[in-house]
This record gives C-alpha cells, structure tokens and sequence, in this order.
C-alpha cells in the first residue's frame, strides 16, 4: 500500500490526465516532465509498462502538454523520477488493479486468479481473450486516483531496472527531430532587436536602412520591443544582425570591469539569512580560505528556439522550455489573455540544462504571433544573442571558516556565502520573461529570492556538510543588484559549495597528517555515503596514490546532492604542467532503485564533462553595455581532445526508493579536480576557473 | 541576384535558386528539408552543421551555394534511416552516444570523412577528426566510443 498519494498525483488527481487507452492496444501515459537530452521520458515509459504489465512499444507518452498532460511544474532538480515516477507507478498501479476487479466481474473469478501480460487478463494461467481495451469504457476515468493500489514488487521488474534505448536519440541520429527543424509550409521567419537591458529606450531604429538591407522583411515595433519577420530565414537573419548598430538606446546598462568577478559580490547590498548553529566561540585552531566561482553560462548548443500560432483566438506556443503549464501561465499574463486561450506543447531543443533563453523565445513568437494571427512564426535567437542574454548561472564568494578540535576534526563550520539569486523562472515570484521588460507596462520590479531550504536551497545548496560536524552554520548574503539576469543552472550553488567543502575536508586531512579517504570516512557515518567514497576509491587505486607535487594529482570528493538526493563520490586523476590536462574520471553514485541503468551512467559522465568544463574554462565576461563572451571562441568549453576516460559505476539498489541523479556528478568532479590540482602542484587554487594563467600565477608565488 | 544551381543532395540531382552567397545550410533546411542539418553558431565554432562536400567535411552555415555548384553533397538524412540505418548511426544508438542530440548530426559526418580516409582510427586520432565539433551535454567518452565501434563493423 502507499500510504502517501504522490504531490504530482494530489496537484493532478484524474486518471485521465495522466491515462489513456487507445486504439490498437496502446495506452498514452502523460508526464509534466520533458526530454531535454537525460532520457527521463524512455524512463518514465519503463515505469509505465512496468505497473500496466504492457509490452513497452504498448506505452505512448505524451510529454509536456499544457492542455492534455499534467502539471509538474518544471523538469528541474533532479526531480522527474521522484516526482513524475512516483505519480506514474501509482496511477499505473491503481489503473491496473480497476481493470483487474472489472476482469474479474466479466469472467465470474476472483481478482487473485487472474493474471496480465500485455494488456490481456488470464484466468488460472489460461488465456481470457479480454483485455484493458475491452473493459476500459466501464471505468469513470475522470474519477480522482487514491493512490491506494500497491505496485509491483520490485524483485518482480521485467522492464524497470533495464537499460532500454532512448527512443528520441534514435530519432535524433537520423533526421531532423528538434523544435528547430519543424517547418510548417506557411511559417514566418523571425529575430529579435534585444533590448540592452531592462529599462533601457529604444530612441531611434533606421528601419528603412534595415529594409534595404534585408528585402521583404518586415519591422515590427512595440515600445522597446522589435522584431524582423518574412519568409526568407537569412534575409530575417541579416535584418537583426545590422539592427544593433541602426538602434540608439537611451538607459542601456553601464557595467564596470570589476563586476563580472566573484569578489565584488562582498560588501554588494544583499538580503541577509542564516541558517544552523547559533555563533560558535570555542576554542581551537581556526582554519580559513575563501573561494569563488565566476559567472558561467548554459551555452546551449542551439540559439533558442520557438513557433506560435495565433487563429481564432487562441495563440498555441511550441518551446523547448522546462515547464509548459508555467509558461502557459506567464505569456498569459504578459498577452493579457485568459490562460484557456493559450496552449504551450513541449518539443525537443538541445541541452539547456537550466533555465536559459528557452523561455524567452517562447513569449517572443507569441508576442509577434498576435500580432499577426493565422501565420506560424518560427523565432529564433542568434548566437550572440544566446551568450549574451540567457540568464547566467550566479557569481559565487564563499569564506569558509572552520574550528578544529585537538584531535584535527571539525568542531564547527561556517560557509559565509555571497551569491545572486539562483531561480527568476517565471513566475517563481521573482522572474518575468525577457521580453516583458521591452513591453509599454513592463513588470515591477520583484525581490528577488532563492529556492527554500527544504527543497535544497539555491546559493546555499550543499553548503551543510554531509559529514558528522558538531555545529555548522551557513550565512548567506543573497545578492540583489548583480550586473546581469541569474537564473538556476544545473546544480544551482552546489557545484561552488562543494568545491569549497571538499576543498577544506582535503586541506583539515593535510593539517591533521590523515590520509583524505580516511579523513572523510572518519567523519561520515552513512553508510551509502561510505559505500561510494569506498568504491570509487578502489576504483582509482587510491591507495597507491603517493604524496603528490610532482605535477601529477589524484583527488577525490563526495556529495549527497541538495543532501537528499543521490549520493555521488569522484575521482579525477590530471597531470598539471602549465595547464590541467584530465587523465581519469571515476564516478560512483548510489541512486536508489534505477530505472535505467545506462540512462543515469550517461548523466554521470555527462555531469562529470560539464562539472570539468565550470571548473578549468568558464567563465562570463562582461564590460560596457553588456556580456562581450558572445561566441565560442570567448566563451570556450571542454573539447573533444581534453574528455578523458570516464567510467561511471551505479550501485544499485532495488529495496530503497529512486534518488534524483541527473545532477550528482557534476559537484563532486569539480571538488575532485580542484584536489587533484592541489595534490600535484602543492598548492591550492581556490578561485574557479583553474586557467592557465591562474596555475601560472600560483607557481611563481 | 538569384541564380539557379544545379548539385547533388544525397546522390539525388537537385536545382535550385539562390542568391550566390547564401550559406548551403539555408538551402538544405528550408528549400530541400533537411533539417537534420543544424545551425549552432554560424561562425564555424561549434560543428552541429558539418556537411560533406566531395567527401570533404566543410561547415554548411558558411560554405555559400557558388562554391557548392555542380558538386556532391551529403547530408545526415543520405547516411540512413531508423529502419536501414548506417553502420554509425546504428553504433550511435548501441552506445547511447548523445544526449541531447543536437550536435551529433553534424558529427556523424566528420566520423563518416574520418572513416572513409582511415578505417581503424586510434582514439586521438577520433578527438582530432573532432576538434571540429563542441558538445554541450558530455557525451564525448561515448561518442568516441561509437566510431570506435563502427570502425569495427
């Protein structure tokens, strides 16, 4: 029995928002959740056939439809299994089970003698000939799931626990299968004029020079809002690529050399928090180190991208974005529409992996698209205009503060945290569309404020040591007036928290004489948490590890992500010469029941790439009226030659609840690598990233 | 200021008009459709448009149609399709070799030039054929892998 009906299912109660039994023996599961490349929809299908005991090519999913499908708010946090799966796995469950007492009513026997497989009911083992499809007209589906059917026994899982092929990157590997490549025949093209920045007055635009330029392109201008449109993508294209320099802004933004860097978050006004342990005095060493992160981007590998429609006066929007029925609700307002008129269906865009430009795009094709009804618009954004105006992962400045017992251990911890606020997704109360600024009645201005505590906080997420500390406190200065628009990027503030954390576990083993391994097992009194520290150490021959500062480094690190979630341990190996050169990656993580085995190592290395990526090459820059690191050349990420061998390990384990994983690796192969550097240089860089010239810098000290 | 241009598209003969500096990429996607061939930056940084052009692999957001006039072209659509795919994209979907998807259209032809030229590549020998390419997702260890596995068969 569940005794807890899942939040999904309690914010979405009718089977038939998630159910639907169709012709030729099919059933349509719905989800909230959406494909953004981590495979979550095959997942979700396992889960699906698994409890209706259908064959999987009889599961059809729907995914991410504001009108059909249920409201999950958005595909974000690691949640998707946790949340959509568990929704799921009880409708399914409890579907199964109506179907079975109405089986059982048809063929005059008891419910404990029948038996299903495909959709088709047996009596003591004997084929019945009645399935799902012929009963499912008997049940009132509009009625309100209870969640009180008991699924599966997990030792029974045909389907969960396998690594089935995504059915999407098969589509992908051979034809056009993104939001990008839908052409519908009557499509418009367009681009947008970005407003520098909010507030800033459009004072003069040359749109006859943008015409003779751009032949049969039209302007269309609303306030500080203006976009190309026609039928001709490069003309449209051009059009946008010369209109910067056609446009005169008054109020655009005026951003100093000194901003883009983590250090001048100190002192910044900001809304002040604290959380753990009253002030600690005590006694003993006091060991101090301050560390920081930049701003870093998404950089999407698409400029974003989206259609809408505007006919009979309803507007229907295609986007790539991670939350449908949020963004149904904010063009809504923006449009001033009622959301009945407006629908919002998910299609698949490249890697996002947070909130970047998707959304925006998505109330750009709608604004142009009531504007000119019965025509589909086709927006998408240039690549600058990617770099420059997704909202970017926050700066982060953290002081860490540590009092040592005389036994070498922490007796109390303070993590002293500078950040901007790490979610403004629309309607998060403290988000609004990009192009709502642009507007004749642009939003007022909102406080901004991070994720609550409770589900893993924003700046502050895994700040709380894992590890058994006596007394540990976070101070968080919640910065409100950074110079560019932040927004939740993969792991929000864990990535430099735990860089920081583990960083410090390292340094307090070093100052004790203790090897870090047993430094950290000594303090970690979970057993998953150990369980992966442990493996992935066997993994990488941590005991012939060696002393180190010959510019050859092994470093590990652990992290339970948002300290709930799946349990990660990494270890990374890099020679160090004049730059840091990845050797190995070993990745351990404890994730629960799997439903896909390959699924989550896939996202384990993919994590452990990007983690890499953060720490040795990112970061925004920004002078003068906005971003300047507008392509890839600017902003450059790890490339092929610099991806070493990674191997990635999921411990499974089938009697304990799905952990959320999509996001584990990522922190832990930050902290892993900072320790790697220090382990072959003897020195520790603590400011991210760990360029060339900051490993120069470093050995000439 | 358009002309009209005659090339081959997947061994098919194709004409089309075109202003002589439209970039290839515009043609195939919105004349021809072929959208499996992608646009990323523009700028020749980041590969998701990679085309071959007389076997060589060239970037299709900047190649313009008088430099492509006459000659053979390929897209990800001539490889295969999910019912007959090539060799690499059939080792592409055994290695779950991607994520999200979006750049490896414009990899599967650099792998195809790659093997064309040097049936049994060493792992390096992938990474450099691949300098050419960004992937934003970390499915790099993978897609190696796959080539690799291609090679093989």
């Amino acid at each position: 029995m569940i005794n807890q009906l899942p939040a999904s299912v309690a914010i979405n109660p009718r089977f038939d928002t998630w159910l639907r039994f169709q012709a030729g023996r099919t059933v349509r599961v719905a989800t909230g959740k959406v494909e953004i490349g981590q495979g979550v929809v095959t997942a979700l299908s396992q889960i699906a056939a698994e409890e209706l005991a259908l064959d999987l090519a009889q599961v059809v999913m729907l995914s991410g439809d504001s009108d059909a499908g249920p409201n999950e708010r958005y595909t974000s946090s690691s949640l998707s299994i946790m949340d959509s799966g568990a929704a799921i796995r009880a409708v399914c469950a409890e579907a199964r089970a109506l179907l079975a007492a109405r089986a059982a009513l048809r063929l005059n026997c008891a419910v404990e003698q029948l038996t299903v497989a495909e959709g088709v009911f047996a009596v003591d083992g004997a084929a019945s000939g009645v399935t799902y499809w012929d009963l499912a007209d008997e049940i009132d589906w509009t009625q309100a799931a209870t969640g009180t059917a008991a699924p599966k026994d997990a030792k029974d899982y045909r389907i969960v626990g396998k690594s089935i092929p995504r059915d999407d990157l098969a589509e992908k590997l051979t034809g056009g299968a993104f939001i990008h490549d839908w052409l519908p025949d009557d499509l418009l093209h367009a681009r947008i004029l970005r407003q520098p920045g909010p507030g800033a007055v459009l004072q003069e635009l040359d749109e006859a020079a943008i015409k003779r330029a751009a032949g049969g392109t039209e302007v269309l201008r609303s306030a500080n809002f203006v976009a190309f449109v026609g039928a001709d993508e490069q003309a449209v294209e051009a059009a946008a690529a010369i209109a910067p320099g056609l446009a005169q802004w008054h109020g655009a933004p005026s951003i100093s050399p000194g901003q883009q860097e983590a250090d001048w978050l100190r002192g910044q006004a900001s809304d002040d928090r604290r959380y753990g342990a009253p002030d600690g005095a005590g006694a003993g060493d006091l060991v101090q180190a301050t560390f920081s992160r930049p701003y870093v981007a998404h950089a999407s590998m698409a400029p974003s991208c989206a259609l809408a429609l505007f006919r009979d006066d309803h507007l229907t929007v295609w986007s790539h974005g991670q939350g449908m029925h949020p963004l149904r609700l904010n063009i809504a307002k923006v449009l001033d529409l009622p959301e009945s008129a407006v629908t919002t269906r998910h299609m698949y865009g490249a890697g996002c992996y947070g909130h970047n430009g998707a959304d925006d795009a998505a109330l750009d094709a709608a604004l142009i698209a009531v504007r000119m009804p019965g025509r589909h618009i086709r927006l998408q954004w240039r690549r600058e205009e990617e770099f420059g105006f997704e909202p970017f992962g926050p700066a982060m400045l953290i002081d860490m503060s540590i009092r040592v017992d005389q036994d070498g251990k922490p007796a109390d911890w303070t993590a002293e945290i500078w950040s901007p606020t790490h979610v403004q997704r629309p309607l998060a109360d403290s988000g609004s569309l990009l192009a709502a600024e642009a507007l004749k009645s642009p939003p007022s201005a909102q406080i901004s404020d991070d994720p609550p505590e409770e589900r893993g906080g924003g700046g502050t997420r895994n700040a709380k040591p894992y590890y058994d500390i006596p007394n540990s406190r976070i101070i968080h200065h919640l910065v409100t007036d950074p110079p560019v628009r932040t927004s939740a990027l993969r792991t929000l503030g864990a990535l430099p928290n735990v860089f920081a954390l583990e960083a410090m576990m390292d340094e307090l083993a070093n100052r004790a004489g203790d090897d870090p391994l047993a430094y950290r097992l000594s303090l970690l009194s979970d057993p998953r948490a150990r369980g992966v520290l442990e493996a992935v150490a066997a993994r990488a021959k941590w005991p012939e590890r060696g002393p180190g500062g010959e510019s050859r480094g092994l470093g590990l690190a652990f992290s339970r992500y948002k300290n709930m979630a799946a349990y990660a341990a990494v270890a990374v190996a890099v020679s160090v010469d004049e730059e840091v050169r990845l050797k190995n990656i070993w990745v351990v993580a404890d994730a629960g029941l799997v439903i896909n085995p390959d699924g989550i190592r896939n996202q384990l290395e993919g994590g452990a790439v990007q983690g890499a990526s953060w720490t040795l090459k990112e970061q925004v820059t920004m002078q003068g009226a906005g971003v300047t690191s507008l392509d890839w050349d600017s902003y450059p990420i790890l490339r092929f030659a610099e991806v070493p061998e990674i191997e990635a390990v999921v411990m499974d384990q089938p009697g304990q609840p799905s952990l959320g994983v999509g996001e584990c690796s990522v922190a832990p192969t930050a902290a892993a690598i900072g320790n790697a550097v220090a382990h072959a240089l003897g020195i520790r860089i603590h400011h991210m990233p760990l360029t060339r010239q900051r490993i120069m810098a470093s050995l000439l000290r | 200021m358009a002309q009209t241009y005659r090339f081959t598209v997947n061994g098919e003969d194709r004409e089309v008009s075109a202003r002589p500096d439209l970039p290839l990429i515009y043609v195939l996607r919105n004349q021809l459709g072929l959208t499996g061939t992608h646009y990323g930056c523009g700028l020749e940084q980041c590969g998701a448009c990679m085309v071959l052009v007389d076997d060589e692999a060239v970037y299709a957001c900047t190649r313009t149609m008088d430099s492509v006039a006459n000659k053979s072209v390929l897209t990800m659509e001539g490889l295969g399709t999910r019912e007959a795919p090539h060799p690499l994209q059939q080792a592409f979907m055994e290695e779950q070799a991607g994520q999200c998807g979006y750049c490896l259209s414009g990899i599967l032809i650099s792998a195809k030039a790659l093997l064309d030229r040097n049936p049994n590549p060493s792992r390096s020998e992938i990474a450099t054929a691949l300098d050419g390419h960004l992937c934003r997702c970390g499915a790099h260890t993978r897609i190696i892998r796959a080539i690799e596995r291609a090679a093989r068969t």
